[in-house]
């Protein structure tokens, strides 16, 4: 089974990590793989921690990845990058988009936010690249294609041509939001190749 | 029935390849209610324009509307979460004995580890209970295969058929070959059949006996079908499996024997003891129950399953490996880091939450139900003390203060979402009536079934097609079944609020306020031109009013030593709070609260 790699999304409900998983998986199945990808829906999801697992090689049977087997996360917030360290591995890369997002303990005082986090992965000798899709998005135009930024990062680590992925995105995204996916697309591939 | 359509392959999750499924088969009438992970099948094949879908208001009425459509010669699909078949077993169990003229296809959607549910329990024991056969598909595309599979069995077999999907199921998405679409070679026509479909004792009687000889022929189909296929492989250690768990067999021990169960229930007797004699060591591999295990253990063949296999939670590759072969578990994983809680939460402008703001600070008991407002439960509000089941809040409250006595109906409050109201409520407000209960009822009226994604209910005004119809009328129904005190309340005044639970709690006569503001993910709110609140930052005491709302949109900053001063505020003042304008939707709960000036509403933005 050595042959299927393993990809785990992370973030907070309503981030768009559905959009970029699908993205993802899209762009693997033209490639020619096998696919599988799992998520969770309903109480686990409204405004929580969550995640999307997604497998892919020449034949996947288990939807789900193994504790200290993930080959790539990518997380669409800090604390999010850390909070799945039992599925990571010693050469794990971790995408992360350098966002804060306060849980409800520290939004009301309750806790803080800890400082730093990302130490926690790069004192384990867990290779991280930082991208700040945020910035990325508002600089081609439109907030909201953040997301898009990261799999723009995530798409370097893949064996997968670029073509297929702005193939892909030029299909799914609106008409008119096209031009600043795209922007945002190339923008996240140079980030994620640092 | 005639085949049209050519084969393509699509990636789809395992809730819509069902649908795809169902709208293969020649599916007529497809009803359910909507529960995490059952869901999408029901939103998915309302797409399809041939296919008749509803949302019922609850499970049973489901299973009832196919029951109906089937003896009426169509089609008919009922969908469900585990917990909802507990709601639709009365038909299930009768239903099993009428059988029907055109297929009835029940699907259960399993949650091991309740990622989104109450309990954990195990379907495949309903197919045991019911004498009724069940397909377990392992991925999307055996989900779409097993539908259809289910249809032609049953018809075969003058039986309703259960499907039985799990989470891992329902929401992994994989790989689907589209197949082609029967069209029904008759339409659906009036048919007397008594002596099947009138179940009085006398005729109950004869059904009886076609239960047993059906079962014994499902038996025999059992054993020859290509959906219970031995794997061949090594024999020193051989597998029985079924569902998601042949996926995690498969991908821990490849190179094994496996015997992979399509059918969990009745199973092929002579098939398991072929193959366990062709093994040096069985082991059984499943999730939850030892279903199988005990089945085989019965048959009197030796194997292992739940003394290696937990019994709890989800299974996964790993769990198998390393319960069957504890010495190839991986050593050195990481352990988790202590981070700071992220549960799911309220959204930002949620009605339910002032309303659980004002309980928090009653002393009273909030028997509380299924739904959103579950979420009342967490931190800061901390305003919820029992969930059980659909409906029970209603008559867990009535219990409860007849169980207190005299004088009690100001320490118990039920709530109850519209949806979980007209779901299973209705009765039970009708009992704390007939009764004499005097605990009051709020019933969170946010016009949609939230928690499953927004699905209409009788309430709603609209149906699964988005046809508008009319709704219910929940004030009037309260009256008509005789509760004289009535009130509705905008969720969003805080004070209000606070002033009529106070008064209607007190009142010594059964009370229903109805808290009624719509869901701030209705589609319609969410093309609301945005208009959001901001703090006046200079006028913030940092009395943390609005901070303990819990409302996601506002944070508190911390002053350092001596910033208050600097900044000129009190020296005591500890912080402030701050409203985030992009996350803010407009509830205006929190400003009912500041008694500072500290948060105005904004111009709306263009």
């Amino acid at each position: 089974m050595s042959d299927i790699r393993n990809i785990l999304f992370s973030g907070v409900g309503g981030q768009g990590i559905l959009l970029a998983s699908e993205l993802t998986a899209a762009a693997l199945l033209q490639a020619g793989y096998d696919v599988k990808k799992s998520e969770v829906h309903g109480m686990a999801q409204r405004g929580g921690s969550v995640t999307a697992q997604l497998r892919y090689g020449k034949r996947v049977y288990s939807p789900l990845i193994d504790p200290g087997s993930a080959d790539i996360q990518m997380a669409f917030e800090m604390m999010e990058a850390v909070r799945y360290l039992p599925y990571l591995n010693q050469a794990s890369t971790v995408i992360v988009n350098t966002q804060k997002i306060l849980p409800p303990s520290v939004a009301t005082g309750q806790a803080t936010y800890p400082e730093q986090v990302l130490d926690e992965l790069t004192s384990r000798n867990i290779r991280v690249i930082a991208v700040d899709a945020f910035t990325i998005a508002k600089e081609a135009g439109e907030v909201r294609t953040a997301n898009v930024a990261l799999v723009g990062a995530l798409s370097v680590h893949l064996d997968v041509e670029a073509a297929i992925f702005e193939e892909i995105i030029e299909r799914r995204v609106p008409e008119r939001f096209r031009a600043e996916n795209m922007r945002a697309f190339a923008a996240g591939r140079v980030a994620g190749g640092n | 029935m005639t085949g049209t359509n050519k084969q393509t392959s699509a990636w789809m999750s395992g809730n819509e390849a069902i649908a795809r499924g169902a709208y293969e088969a020649g599916v007529a009438v497809a009803s359910g209610y909507p529960g995490t992970p059952s869901t999408e099948i029901m939103e998915y094949l309302s797409t399809y324009d041939t296919v008749y879908t509803e949302w019922a208001p609850n499970e049973k009425v489901a299973l009832e509307v196919a029951i109906g459509a089937s003896f009426a010669g169509g089609r008919a699909l009922a969908t469900m979460k585990h917990v909802g078949l507990n709601v639709a077993a009365d038909p299930l169990f009768t239903a099993s004995y009428t059988g029907g003229r055109g297929g009835i296809v029940v699907l259960t959607a399993d949650d091991p580890d309740m990622h989104s549910s109450q309990n954990e329990q195990d379907n495949r024991n309903y197919a045991l209970a019911a004498k009724l056969p069940m397909l377990e598909p392992s991925d999307p595309a055996e989900a779409k295969k097993f539908l259809k599979l289910a249809f032609e069995l049953g018809e075969q077999l003058d039986t309703p058929v259960m499907l039985r999907i799990t989470t891992r199921i329902a929401h992994v998405k994989g790989v689907v070959e589209q197949g082609e679409v029967v069209s029904p070679s008759e339409k659906p026509a009036i048919e007397k059949h008594p002596e099947k479909f009138v179940m009085l004792p006398a005729m109950a009687r004869r059904r009886r006996l076609h239960v047993e000889e059906r079962m014994a022929q499902c038996r025999q189909i059992a054993e020859t079908a290509d959906y219970n296929v031995v794997e061949a492989g090594d024999t020193k250690r051989g597998f029985i499996t079924a569902g998601v768990s042949y996926l995690y067999v498969k991908e821990a021990f490849p190179e094994a024997a496996v015997l992979k169960l399509g059918m969990c229930w009745p199973l092929p007797e002579q098939k398991i003891r072929d193959f366990a004699a062709s093994v040096e060591e069985l082991i059984i591999v499943e999730e939850l129950d030892p279903f199988l295990e005990t089945q085989i253990k019965a048959m009197g063949i030796a194997c292992r399953g739940k003394e290696l296999i937990p019994a709890i939670g989800e299974l996964s590759t790993a769990t198998v490996r390393k319960a069957v072969d504890p010495d190839s578990a991986p050593k050195n994983l990481y352990e988790p880091v202590e981070l700071p809680p992220r549960p799911p939460n309220m959204c930002p402008g949620c009605p339910h939450r002032g309303i659980f703001f004002t309980l928090s600070r009653l002393k009273v008991f909030v028997s509380g139900d299924i739904g959103c407002y579950t979420l009342g439960f967490l931190p800061p509000l901390n305003a919820l003390d029992s969930t059980v089941c659909m409906g029970a809040s209603i008559p867990m409250a009535h219990g409860m203060v007849k169980a207190l006595g005299e004088g009690s109906h100001d320490q118990v409050v039920s709530v109850i979402g519209d949806s979980t109201f007209v779901h299973s409520g209705i009765t039970g407000l009708i009992n704390s009536v007939y009764n004499g209960s005097a605990a009051t009822l709020i019933i969170l009226d946010n016009r949609i079934t939230a928690m499953t994604g927004q699905q209409p209910n009788p309430a709603s005004g609209n149906t699964i097609k988005g046809e508008a119809v009319e709704s219910l009328n929940l004030e009037a129904l309260c009256r008509a079944v005789g509760v004289k005190h009535v009130q509705v309340i905008n969720p969003h005044d805080v004070p209000n609020c606070r002033k009529v639970i106070k008064e209607e709690v007190a009142r010594d006569e059964m009370s229903v306020i109805i808290a009624q503001a719509p869901c701030v993910l209705l589609p319609e709110l969410k093309l609301r031109k945005p208009v959001s609140y901001y703090t006046n930052i200079d006028n913030c005491v940092g009395c943390t009013s609005c901070i303990r709302l819990g409302c996601p949109a506002i944070s508190w900053t911390p002053f350092k030593e001596g910033e208050a001063e600097a900044r000129g505020y009190k020296k005591s003042q500890k912080g402030y709070s701050k409203i985030d304008e992009v996350l803010c939707n407009d509830c205006g709960q929190c400003a009912s609260l500041c008694k500072f000036n500290a948060i105005t509403r904004g111009a709306p933005k263009e």
